[in-house]
């Protein structure tokens, strides 16, 4: 806690997220909490400093947005220049695009559940913050930190070892891959599988004691509900790398079904508010008021029909049991919907390594400039994430317009820290373990503040607080 | 040998650099046998004490940025900056060729998905970001830099375990040494 005067609790900075952040608690007269703000403390400007660029430049640059999630922005980014070029990826190239991305999906998941999340469960929201975290739990519970620390490799192992480099790779280029998978390197990945699965059960079991235990907390822990959005597949099957939009309403029906992410125009819209650099998007048929939607894990699972894999749906079957069918809205329930995508990414893994069409060396298409505008859309590990590119006829940037998953979950984030912030601070007795409560509802959205700030930028210093129907409930200035 | 104290910050970076100091995997524990780890955006420290090695992650693009690396220089005494966006500016200095007016009204004004029903941010109490980003040894001294977008693992490992150890790194014997 940085300053406490008895109005005003900061904690800064937030720790254990992806990112730069800051909340802000508001009391009233009697200590208790009226309010909570949730401040993103940087800006970078990439939708400007790329104009005038090529667009071809462009899956280089961008993955620089975000460290965590760089893969989602290299595969937007190609599939944007794609769309220029007119052109489809070559078969093995996609392939090996897709199983990069699973890679990432499960080193993040694993990044934000052991490394972020698990002290908590595991060592308890009060124990001593000096060793709360992954060391902590390798003193404590060696076995789980080690397999934690060494599920996070395997996901960056896979693009290590196809194009060399962990983090901000340059094999992935429009038309698919400059780099093949050997087979040696395809047999150690194989290799790796059985531990991943293993490792990724581990975590589901210990998110799903903590719910059982703690099933109070965990049903009433910023549970607002909100409208989704995800990628599917054919028929709604459960999609990371590649597919169609859909919509679903907070009842779990269908609002819009296999929309092409190329359209998002049409039911994407996000508003710029003069007390925040943090853009309010939303579901744009429903306006600002009636359209706050969510994105990532949670969403994910709450709009799919089915997971692809044997072992993610049978756990997707208990996911789905917890609201009866329709969309689970608890914050906490983040956490059990990372886990079993990350689950179902190893399991694609496998399918895909098992694939001889994997070690083909069929992996690139080549193109040109084709038309002027592109637009390219996967889902990061925190949600939806859409790239659009306007270019003139020599193929220079003249627009850039970068739809992150994290500012997404802008909207609701902030109320999420309202909710807990009521249920858990009460401001005649602040202690340490309180605060962390707060901090981990933002950890269950995962946020990656890298990504959302490019665009958003430093701290909003007056935020008004939306209800269930996008109604302004409350507004906070800082003085 | 006395047990030492390291920190980890992130100014305007990707985290990309940090993820790289996570890619060192179980070496980790191998450094938590050499040094606490006070600060960092993965543990619980808050405020940064007096430590002997920090590593920077990021540029310097704001007014907050620039107490809070001015303040990591007085605690730390030996600060490291990590990454090409400490060293160089790197892509987070792209902003540099653009007036800073322009940046934001093409995120706030001119978004394609931008409703215009809002309006630009420009509250008074907003923090100020600076015209001009600038690397860390624009405004503080620095120790020792590793480049690198992000440097390689096993290179941050090198450089920690032998500072740690009361070494001084030899760069030129490291593999993978390259900006970008
Ligand atoms: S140097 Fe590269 S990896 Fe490091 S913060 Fe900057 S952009 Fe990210």
């Amino acid at each position: 806690m940085d300053s406490t005067d008895n109005r005003k609790i900061l904690i800064s900075p937030v720790t254990r997220i992806e990112g730069h952040a800051k909340i802000t608690i508001q009391l009233d007269e009697a200590g208790k909490v009226t309010d909570a703000l949730f401040h993103v403390n940087e800006f970078r400007g990439f939708e400007k400093f790329c104009e005038g660029r090529m667009y071809t430049e462009m899956p280089v640059i961008t993955p620089r947005i975000c460290g965590i999630c760089p893969v989602s922005h290299t595969v937007s980014s190609v599939k944007a220049c794609e769309m220029i070029e007119g052109i489809e990826p070559a078969l093995t190239g996609d392939m090996l695009r897709r199983l990069i991305h699973l890679g990432q999906n499960i080193s993040s998941h694993a990044l934000s559940f052991f490394h972020l999340s698990a002290p908590d469960f595991l060592l308890g929201y009060d124990s001593d913050p000096a060793t709360r975290n992954i060391l902590g739990i390798a003193e404590k519970f060696p076995d789980i930190a080690l397999r934690g620390i060494r599920l996070r490799k395997f996901g960056q192992e896979i693009s290590e070892r196809i194009t060399g480099k962990k983090i901000h790779t340059s094999g992935i280029v429009p038309g698919g891959m400059t780099f093949p998978l050997t087979t040696a390197n395809r047999k150690a990945l194989l290799d790796w599988i059985p531990e991943a699965m293993e490792t990724a059960r581990m975590g589901i079991d210990i998110i799903k004691r903590f719910q059982d235990e703690h099933s109070e907390m965990v049903n009433s822990f910023a549970t607002s509900p909100t409208h989704y959005l995800g990628t599917v597949g054919a028929h709604g099957v459960h999609e990371i790398y590649d597919g169609k939009l859909r919509f679903v309403d907070m009842d779990g029906n269908i609002l819009q079904d296999q929309l092409d992410p190329a359209s998002y125009l049409e039911f994407i819209a996000e508003r710029s508010v003069n007390w925040s650099y943090l853009t309010y998007p939303y579901y744009k048929p429903l306006g600002i008021e009636n359209g706050i939607y969510r994105v990532g894990p949670l969403a994910r699972l709450n709009v799919a029909s089915r997971m692809k894999t044997p072992a993610a749906q049978k756990e997707f079957e208990r996911f789905r049991k917890i609201n009866d069918g329709k969309p689970v809205h608890g914050s906490f329930y983040f956490h059990y919907a990372r886990l079993i995508e990350a689950l179902a990414s190893v399991e694609e893994i496998h399918l895909l390594l098992q694939d001889n069409r994997i070690i083909s060396n069929n992996i690139r298409t080549h193109g040109h400039w084709n038309q002027s505008e592109g637009i390219g859309s996967s889902e990061a590990p925190r949600g939806t994430l859409f790239h659009h590119y306007i270019t003139d006829k020599t193929g220079k940037l003249q627009k850039v317009n970068l739809l992150i998953a994290t500012g997404q979950n802008n909207p609701s984030m902030n109320r999420s820290i309202t909710d807990v912030a009521k249920q858990y601070v009460d401001g005649n007795d602040i202690k340490e373990g309180m605060l962390n409560r707060v901090e981990s509802v933002i950890r269950c959205y995962d946020p990656c503040l890298s990504c959302s700030t490019h665009a958003m930028g430093q701290m909003p210093m007056k935020i008004e607080v939306l209800d269930v129907s996008g109604k302004i409930v409350s507004e906070l200035v800082r003085s | 040998m006395q047990k030492k104290k390291l920190a980890t910050v992130w100014l305007g970076g990707c985290s990309g650099c940090h993820m790289s100091l996570l890619d060192i995997d179980e070496r980790i524990l191998e450094l938590a046998k050499l040094a606490d780890i006070v600060k960092c955006p993965v543990v619980d420290g808050k405020e940064l004490p007096e430590v002997d090695i920090t590593l920077v992650e990021g540029s310097v693009t704001s007014d907050e940025h620039l107490h809070e690396i001015k303040h990591i220089r007085k605690q730390s005494k030996i600060l490291v900056a990590l990454g090409d966006c400490a060293v160089t500016t790197n892509i987070t200095g792209m902003r540099n060729y653009f007036p800073l007016q322009e940046v934001f009204d093409t995120a706030y004004r001119n978004a394609v998905s931008n409703d215009h029903s809002g309006e630009v941010p420009n509250h008074p109490a907003l923090l100020r970001l600076h015209d001009k980003v600038v690397p860390l040894q624009e405004v503080v001294i620095v120790d020792f830099v590793i480049p690198g977008c992000p440097p390689n693992a096993d290179i941050i490992f090198y450089v920690l375990n032998e500072l740690l150890n009361d070494r001084q790194p030899n760069l030129a014997s490291v593999k993978k040494l390259k900006y970008g």
